[in-house]
């Protein structure tokens, strides 16, 4: 028996969930500001030319927690206007959407929150429920720029929720489940072409699939190119615009985390997950995995995250923000067409052979 | 309580522990952050001049087409998705039935785009 069987067996049920639900603010929190300070602050100001934070702490460090220290004494400020009751409601429910997401990410071969059946599906389900938020936030402000900010995000969050979903079928197809231990399984203990030094990482089997996702997942963040619903030129911070003090930081917080989520089921669906290839330590079924990969298991997860994350703001400093039809055009009349082409294809090749 | 509806359990304290830490932190920014509502600080943000009209004005919705075919192709998803689990088991008679059911989805596509409705209006 192991260590994570044995505390499953010795605690009691509501000591279970705590250690979930701590486990889980790690999960989320943990990834959003190592992203912020690494990317948002330093890879950025990099690649334009400057320093970044220097001041808190070595090379700016500590600068997480100066700005949250900052916000914390900001000024809470309503618009007379603005329907009270659901505008500060708006950003605990796009918090929310985060904690959701992350219930499904599995870090290690017994170190999961809840391990679903159907766990791709869920995610996929439960990541809309931000629009929700993010269209609550434009309409309960009463400001014109919201409004607008609300409905485009809304309108760019439906068109491309669909290539993701469909990017995310050519997946289950090779995997042959929708559980995502069951993927990650499926791609490290694959081979290609009977080599199975590297797995079957589904990133190279599945590359169209995986660039289709990691579009689709860019757009889902709002990231640039697809910053539109807060298209500062157009629109001030679109459906942010009223937020101040620490509810616009909480829209910030959900923004990064949720993107650190996006990175690790991607990195799950796409790069094996928390696992490395079974070939290289002759494991062969979930069960003969070592229990050291429970400790190892999140580390890696979090290396292949970063690896994405990086891709995704690599991405979002280098092009120039879409035009909004531009957007709408992308998805329908390009996205959508090559990943049911993808999908038909993955499932010629997974009968013919 | 079956271990299937104790996973889905987990799932509404995650969604409580949102609600809590947030409501924490703005608890804690409530002792912290000043108060000091003025008339003008309550205005609606609108570059700086005075709000014209109603903060809820009459918006064209321009993509509620889109809206509609998102349905239709979110439902598509559904059904694809249990098949293509079983794939395997179906063979090539699952497949031939999946080119007819996608044919059919894209059919329908192609008569939005000649239709004009996937242009932003």
């Amino acid at each position: 028996m192991n260590t994570v069987s044995l505390i499953i067996a010795e605690v009691p049920y509501w000591g279970q969930s705590l250690l979930r639900v701590l486990g889980g603010l790690v999960a989320v929190l943990l990834p959003a500001g190592t992203i912020v300070y690494l990317f948002l602050f330093k890879m950025m100001s990099f690649m334009q030319s400057r320093l970044g934070p220097m001041e808190a702490g070595p090379y700016g460090s500590m600068q997480l927690f100066a700005e949250v220290g900052k916000w914390l004494q900001k000024e809470d400020i309503y618009p007379a206007r603005a329907d009270k009751f659901i505008f500060k409601l708006a950003p605990l429910i796009v918090l929310a959407s985060t904690f959701l997401l992350v219930v499904v990410v599995p870090f290690g071969p017994d170190a999961w929150f809840t391990n679903f059946e159907a766990g791709i599906f869920y995610a996929l389900a439960v990541s809309s429920i931000s629009v929700l938020g993010i269209l609550i936030a434009g309409w309960s402000s009463a400001n014109k720029y919201s409004l607008l900010g609300g409905l485009r995000a809304a309108g760019q969050l439906i068109a491309y929720e669909l290539p993701m979903v469909l990017a995310v079928i050519g997946v289950v197809i090779q995997a042959g489940t929708m559980n995502l231990q069951g993927i990650v399984l499926a791609q490290n203990s694959g081979s290609m072409f009977g080599f199975d030094g590297l797995g079957n990482p589904y990133v190279l089997t599945q590359f169209v699939g995986f660039v289709i996702f990691m579009i689709s997942v860019q757009a889902e963040l709002t990231q640039a190119p697809f910053d539109m619903p807060v298209a500062e030129s157009e629109l001030v911070s679109g459906y942010m615009t009223e937020y101040s003090g620490f509810r616009f930081l909480i829209f910030f917080i959900g923004e990064f985390a949720t993107a650190g989520v996006f990175a690790m089921i991607a990195s799950v669906l796409f790069l094996g997950g928390w696992a490395v290839p079974f070939s290289w330590f002759g494991w062969t079924t979930m069960d003969s995995v070592d229990n050291w990969m429970n400790l190892a298991g999140p580390l890696i997860l979090f290396t292949k995250m970063m690896v994405i994350m990086f891709l995704v703001m690599w991405v979002r400093f280098s092009y120039p923000r879409l035009r909004e039809d531009q957007l709408q055009r992308f998805a329908w009349k390009v996205l959508i067409p090559i990943s049911l082409v993808n999908i038909m294809l993955t499932a010629i090749l997974k009968v013919a052979f | 309580m079956s271990p299937f509806l104790r996973s889905y359990l987990t799932v509404v304290w995650f969604g409580l522990a949102a609600f809590l830490v947030a409501s924490l932190l703005l608890g804690i920014s409530a002792l912290l952050r000043p108060n000091n509502p003025t008339p003008e600080k309550l205005l609606s943000y609108e570059s700086g001049v005075d709000p014209v009209g109603d903060g809820w004005s009459q918006s064209q919705i321009r993509y509620y087409v889109f809206a509609l075919l998102f349905v239709i192709f979110d439902v598509e998803a559904v059904f694809i998705f249990p098949w293509a689990t079983q794939l395997e088991r179906y063979g090539g008679f699952g497949l031939i039935e999946m080119a007819v059911f996608v044919a059919i989805l894209v059919l329908g596509l192609v008569y939005a785009w000649r239709k004009g409705v996937l242009r932003w209006v």
